[in-house]
């Protein structure tokens, strides 16, 4: 089933993300390597807090004061050929935001300037890029309306955000960061607000729309469900870092990593009989001072001890699989 | 005229002619840019909207008409005056000396009439009072043309990009805010006069622009220095208040994720500053830019009194009340009517500032329109009373 497309998107090497907080310096990210495809849908998912948002922000170098990327590379392969995104200036990475790598927000109420009209905001980001000229935006913006299935778009792109209902509003989120055509889309917990039947549409869309628009799609969520549904690989992160990382329907099969095994552990299987779900005991560390060694071994049932002192190496078990996990290493 | 929302709402004569006005506006917009009007819809009835509230309330309507009188006493009054500020009748006429409001003044086969008395020099106080208009008009947008958008550009760019800039921008503006005014102009007297006066006598351009700004006449050009000194006091003193208010809202409405989308989409910094985050925290400066209109005035009015601002023969309001203190408790029309004027010229822009405050507050905004909304029982038939 693996199926290993040559052509990277983008590849993040080494990223090391922290916050300087008054608190401490919060270690966000500490290590996070991996690269996404072409034309597949990769997953970044794990419990709230664990790194994921700020992952796919870094990618963009959207991390705003107190945070800073301290350390890595981010490869993005444009067109014209490789660019590393931390040797960028700012001029130049506007050029990709929006055009080349574009976001979905988790929260379409919060995305959407309440004092424009949805057409000025599907519209600016045309504009921005040179893309279009206002008035050709303008009609643009119909017909990007009417992509992501928004009924009455001749209307509806002279409302404002707040004549619209959380679905749509996604919708025009969604419409916006499409409307220049983007190689790699983000989708940051897309569905998160919505409903479970508008959950569903949304989804159906984003998939619809990666294939006719032929982009790359990074999905963030914490939602095992949305993960099994749409992606082709997926990297589970815990506490700043990936623990596991592989192709969607051999790591749901045989999940490895002792982490992945207590998440999928934890959703309810539509198919077996409802028991008591479990839970993963303990909490998700502080960042601060995250625990020496695996970061996961105070909660982990394998814990052995070298686990207490050394961090482990990411294992590759071939087909695509990596782990990273003491258990593994030979 | 209905509106988008299919609220019919009683109007009163006001909200007739703001409907008027409003649609001329539009009209004319829609002329330079053709389909304007349809688009911009709902923005046509906010403004109506909000014009509808402020029309409600009272002490509101009283202020917009004390503005609207001080406007265009300040812009035309000086040309309707009966006599000029320089016209010292007292030299060849010397009956003129301090002669009370009414009085009816015969002097070498000439008439003249004062409807509001003379100061010692003879002058109609009526046209000094109509000249001093300008002088507050003036004096008081410069300060706020000119300091209000340095106030909040310092407040956007310290709010926005924080850290060190910010720092920076806010102890500077800490400094100026801790900065009394008088005591600033008061330096500035001293020493900027002599430095501009001879710019201003020797630049016939600006000599010109600024006879014309103030209605006076070219020669008294070296008078004009020390109303510039007292317009630059007062804006140095005045822009740091923008900055911190502006600061203030730009580090809470930054952290909404449109401003952040807008980034992760590619607007420009310029973009986002300009048009995601200026329109979202210009409300408050509006309001504070009424009430300081009127502060400015007597700020400025104040430094005239104290002799620091225009000197013979210009005038200013301040400069009359100076004059006339002398003279207090029998001469009192030369401090009453003067006095009167500075105090319902910054009562209006007050009063104007207090309604615009609950007008451009959605929330309060809201409350003022239940009242306006009324006719529903009418309209409930024609559509079918979807809007409850």
């Amino acid at each position: 089933m693996t199926i290993f497309p040559t052509k990277k998107v983008i590849e993040v090497k080494d990223l090391h993300v922290h916050f300087y907080t008054y608190a401490g310096v919060v270690k966000a990210i500490s290590g996070v390597s991996f690269e996404i495809y072409e034309g597949e849908t990769f997953c970044l998912v794990g419990e709230t807090g664990c790194g994921k948002s700020v992952t796919s922000r870094a990618l963009t170098r959207l991390i705003e004061s107190p945070g800073r990327i301290v350390k890595g590379r981010i490869i993005f392969y444009r067109d014209s050929g490789p660019v590393d995104i931390m040797t960028l200036s700012e001029e130049e990475l506007r050029e990709i935001r929006g055009r080349e790598i574009a976001y979905i927000f988790q929260d379409p109420t919060a995305a959407l300037d309440p004092l424009y009209t949805v057409g000025y905001q599907i519209a600016e980001t045309m504009v921005a890029h040179r893309t279009a000229d206002w008035r050709e935006a303008f009609r643009k913006a119909i017909n990007i309306l009417k992509s992501v299935i928004m009924p009455d778009p001749e209307r509806r792109v002279k409302n404002y955000p707040h004549e619209l209902s959380g679905g749509m509003r996604q919708r025009v989120v969604i419409g916006v960061s499409l409307s220049n055509r983007p190689k790699l889309l983000i989708a940051d917990e897309p569905t998160t607000n919505l409903d479970v039947t508008i959950q569903a549409q949304i989804l159906d869309l984003l998939r619809k729309l990666k294939k006719n628009e032929q982009m790359t799609l990074l999905l963030i969520t914490h939602n095992m469900g949305v993960v099994a549904e749409m992606c082709t690989r997926v990297a589970v992160m815990y506490a700043g870092k990936i623990v596991e990382l592989g192709p969607v329907i051999d790591v749901f099969k045989d999940p490895r990593h002792p982490y992945t095994r207590g998440l999928l552990r934890a959703v309810p299987n539509p198919l077996g009989k409802v028991e008591r779900l479990e839970s993963i005991p303990g909490t998700v560390p502080n960042l601060i001072y995250p625990p020496p060694g695996c970061r996961f071994h105070p909660r982990c049932p394998y814990m052995m001890e070298v686990c207490k002192s050394k961090e482990p190496p990411m294992v590759d078990l071939g087909e695509g699989r990596k782990v990273a996990c003491w258990l593994y290493v030979k | 005229m209905t509106l988008v929302s299919e609220e019919v709402y009683e109007k009163k004569i006001l909200d007739k002619v703001i409907d008027r006005l409003v649609d001329g506006v539009a009209k004319v917009i829609d002329k330079f840019k053709p389909g304007w009007s349809v688009k911009n819809r709902s923005k046509i009835d906010e403004w109506k909207l909000m014009f509808y509230a402020f029309n409600r309330s009272p002490p509101g309507l009283i202020g917009a008409a004390l503005i609207l009188g001080f406007i265009a006493i300040g812009i035309f009054g000086p040309y309707f005056a009966p006599y000029s500020y320089r016209l010292f009748l007292f030299i060849e006429h010397e009956e003129t000396y301090l002669v009370p409001p009414g009085s009816t003044i015969v002097s070498k086969g000439e008439t003249f009439y004062f409807p509001l008395g003379t100061d010692k020099y003879g002058r109609d106080l009526l046209s000094l009072i109509l000249y001093g208009a300008r002088v507050s008009l003036v004096v008081s947008m410069i300060v706020i043309a000119l300091g209000v958008p340095l106030g909040i550009v310092l407040g956007l760019v310290a709010g926005y990009f924080g850290g060190k800039i910010d720092e920076i921008i806010m102890r500077i503006t800490d400094t100026f805010l801790a900065f009394p005014a008088l005591i600033l102009a008061i330096a500035f007297a001293a020493v900027l006069p002599e430095r501009l006066r001879p710019m201003i006598i020797y630049n016939e351009q600006l000599k010109t622009l600024l006879s014309i700004f103030f209605a006076a006449d070219p020669r008294d050009a070296a008078n004009f220095a020390p109303i510039l000194s007292v317009i630059l006091a007062i804006i140095i003193v005045w822009w740091p208040g923008y900055t911190r208010i502006i600061r203030g809202s730009v580090l809470s409405v930054r952290e909404n994720l449109y401003v952040e989308a807008a980034r992760a989409l590619g607007v420009s910094t310029w973009k986002i500053l300009t048009k995601h985050i200026l329109p979202n925290v210009i409300s408050p400066v509006l309001v504070l830019i009424t009430l300081d209109v009127g502060a400015v005035i007597l700020v400025e009015a104040g430094l005239s009194f104290l002799g620091l601002g225009a000197q013979d023969p210009m005038i200013d309001w301040g400069k009359i009340v100076f004059d006339g203190a002398q003279y207090f408790p029998d001469r009192w029309w030369l401090v009453l009517f003067p006095g009167l004027a500075t105090f319902l010229a910054v009562l209006g822009w007050n009063l104007v500032g207090d309604t615009l405050r609950d007008v451009l507050d959605p929330k309060t905004r809201r409350s003022i329109e239940f009242k306006v909304k009324k006719k529903k029982l009418a309209a409930t038939s024609e559509d079918g009373g979807a809007s409850q």
